[in-house]
């Protein structure tokens, strides 16, 4: 059976749930379709301190109470599914889940984020969480007095390079450009520890190890030169994909696969928007995603209350 | 104690108790932190789903913990949560840091409910 919506949000991190939180205060039968926690990608935030107005809050604790207030203006959320089927294009918008609950909507807002990019390289996904994390407030303490590789070259793998020096004896930060991306205070910082040491212009091309990690190889992106370095841990931060790879071919994409949006959200195709992360800008923060949610909402309010007072106008005729 | 919606093991005794008294378990032991909650909260997701499956969870810094810290199935695991499956009383799987819905329901197939 079908059940129709005004507005059908597809994914719940904070773009998502403020459009949810704004669309279903206005009265719009509104729901979210999420696959994965709800949050996104604020439950990876241990702390977050630069939310206006909250000094200190967990990431965990902001997505509850952003998904509470979203329930409580009767916003429906569905989590852990599966869009199988989907039809953007036609004027009655429609998304099947799991294979077989379909949902109809006049209007759909993409706010699918993104995820960590991984390395790439044979062995990674065999060995994570066996000397490969994501994850240094997680994991870090597993590598007391031991010697691990940080990859990447902006903000979080400068950041963290710092603090796990804390646990680590020694800690490399590989990077394949021969600059960092990173603020020059976190670059300064992790040049100033004497436990951090640097291989730059090089990318890592092979995990080693059988029940563990037990080495990585290593490749100097100029020579094309190759060396197996022993290292019981390597922590991997380098950026985060959109979540994009549904709307390939439907919605217009920008070259790094983000979705490409108007001011006020709108993408190429009449009652689609898209906010937060997976859309086309710089600045990618939860405050930033709050604001093109907002803004998405409201967009996709006039476009649906557009849509009413035309059929109600032809129904009067 | 972990905040989630699970059953919680606060000793060595519940926990010998749950996984001898049922035939088929899954405990995850972590923290609050974003490698676990997505575990948890999948976890709870799948109570409802598997009623033959026992859901738990366990804290990692509790000195207990020592029952799943100190199991051999975990000796080269470097990333919380450790995740252990267990038939009969027998650890059957033992998964390490974070793990997608269809990773979990994988193993709750084939190696707890697969006859
Ligand atoms: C480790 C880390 C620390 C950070 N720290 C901070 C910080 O301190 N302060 C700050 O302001 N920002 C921080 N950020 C950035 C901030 O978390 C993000 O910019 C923001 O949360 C993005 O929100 P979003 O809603 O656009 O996307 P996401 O949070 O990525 O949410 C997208 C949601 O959509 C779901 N989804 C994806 N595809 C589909 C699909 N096809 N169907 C259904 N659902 C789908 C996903 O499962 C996810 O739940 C941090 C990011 C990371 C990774």
């Amino acid at each position: 059976m079908e059940q129709h919506f005004d507005v059908i949000i597809i994914g719940g991190g904070a773009a998502g749930l403020t459009a949810g939180i704004y669309l279903s205060r206005a009265k719009m039968k509104t729901l979210i379709l999420n696959d994965g926690t709800i949050g996104g990608q604020m439950i990876l935030t241990h702390q977050i301190a630069n939310y206006p107005g909250i000094e200190n809050i967990s990431g965990y604790e902001l997505a509850n109470n952003m998904k509470k207030q979203a329930l409580s203006f009767g916003c429906q959320i569905k989590n852990s599914i599966k869009i199988t089927d989907m039809n953007l294009t036609d004027y009655i918008k429609s998304i099947t889940v799991n294979g077989k609950e379909t949902y109809t909507a006049n209007a759909v807002i993409i706010a699918a984020g993104g995820r960590s990019r991984m390395v790439g390289a044979p062995g990674e996904e065999r060995l994570k969480g066996k000397g490969i994390s994501y994850c240094a407030t997680c994991d870090g303490d597993f590598f007391q007095d031991k010697e691990i590789i940080v990859v990447g070259g902006g903000n979080s793998a400068l950041e963290e390079a710092v603090s796990l020096t804390k646990y680590a004896s020694k800690v490399t930060i590989v990077h394949q450009f021969d600059h960092f991306q990173a603020l020059s205070h976190y670059v300064d910082e992790a040049k100033a520890n004497s436990k951090i040491d640097f291989i730059m212009e090089s990318k890592i091309t092979e995990f080693i190890g059988e029940e563990k990690l037990e080495a990585v190889k290593i490749q100097n992106q100029k020579s094309s030169e190759t060396e197996i370095q022993k290292i019981d841990g390597v922590f991997i931060f380098i950026g985060y994909i959109p979540n994009t790879e549904r709307f390939s071919g439907i919605l217009e994409l920008n070259k790094f696969n983000e979705i490409v949006v108007d001011n006020l959200m709108v993408t190429n195709i009449p009652g689609v928007f898209a906010a937060g992360d997976c859309v086309s800008k710089r600045y990618r923060q939860i405050t930033t995603a709050v604001a093109d949610g907002t803004i998405a909402a409201l967009s996709a309010s006039e476009y649906v209350n557009n849509i009413k007072i035309t059929n109600s106008e032809l129904a009067t005729d | 104690m972990l905040r989630t919606n699970l059953p919680h093991l606060l000793s060595e005794k519940e926990h010998s108790e749950l996984i001898n008294n049922n035939e088929n378990v899954m405990v995850c032991c972590g923290r609050m932190g974003p490698m676990c909650i997505p575990v948890y909260e999948i976890m709870e997701e799948l109570q409802s789903e598997y009623p033959n499956v026992k859901f738990a969870d366990m804290e990692f810094d509790i000195p207990d913990a020592r029952v799943i810290r100190n199991l051999p199935e975990v000796r080269n695991f470097y990333g919380i949560p450790f995740v252990i499956y267990y038939k009969n009383g027998k650890v059957v799987k033992a998964t390490s840091s974070i793990q997608t819905k269809e990773q979990i329901t994988e193993i709750l197939v084939n190696y707890l409910l697969k006859n």
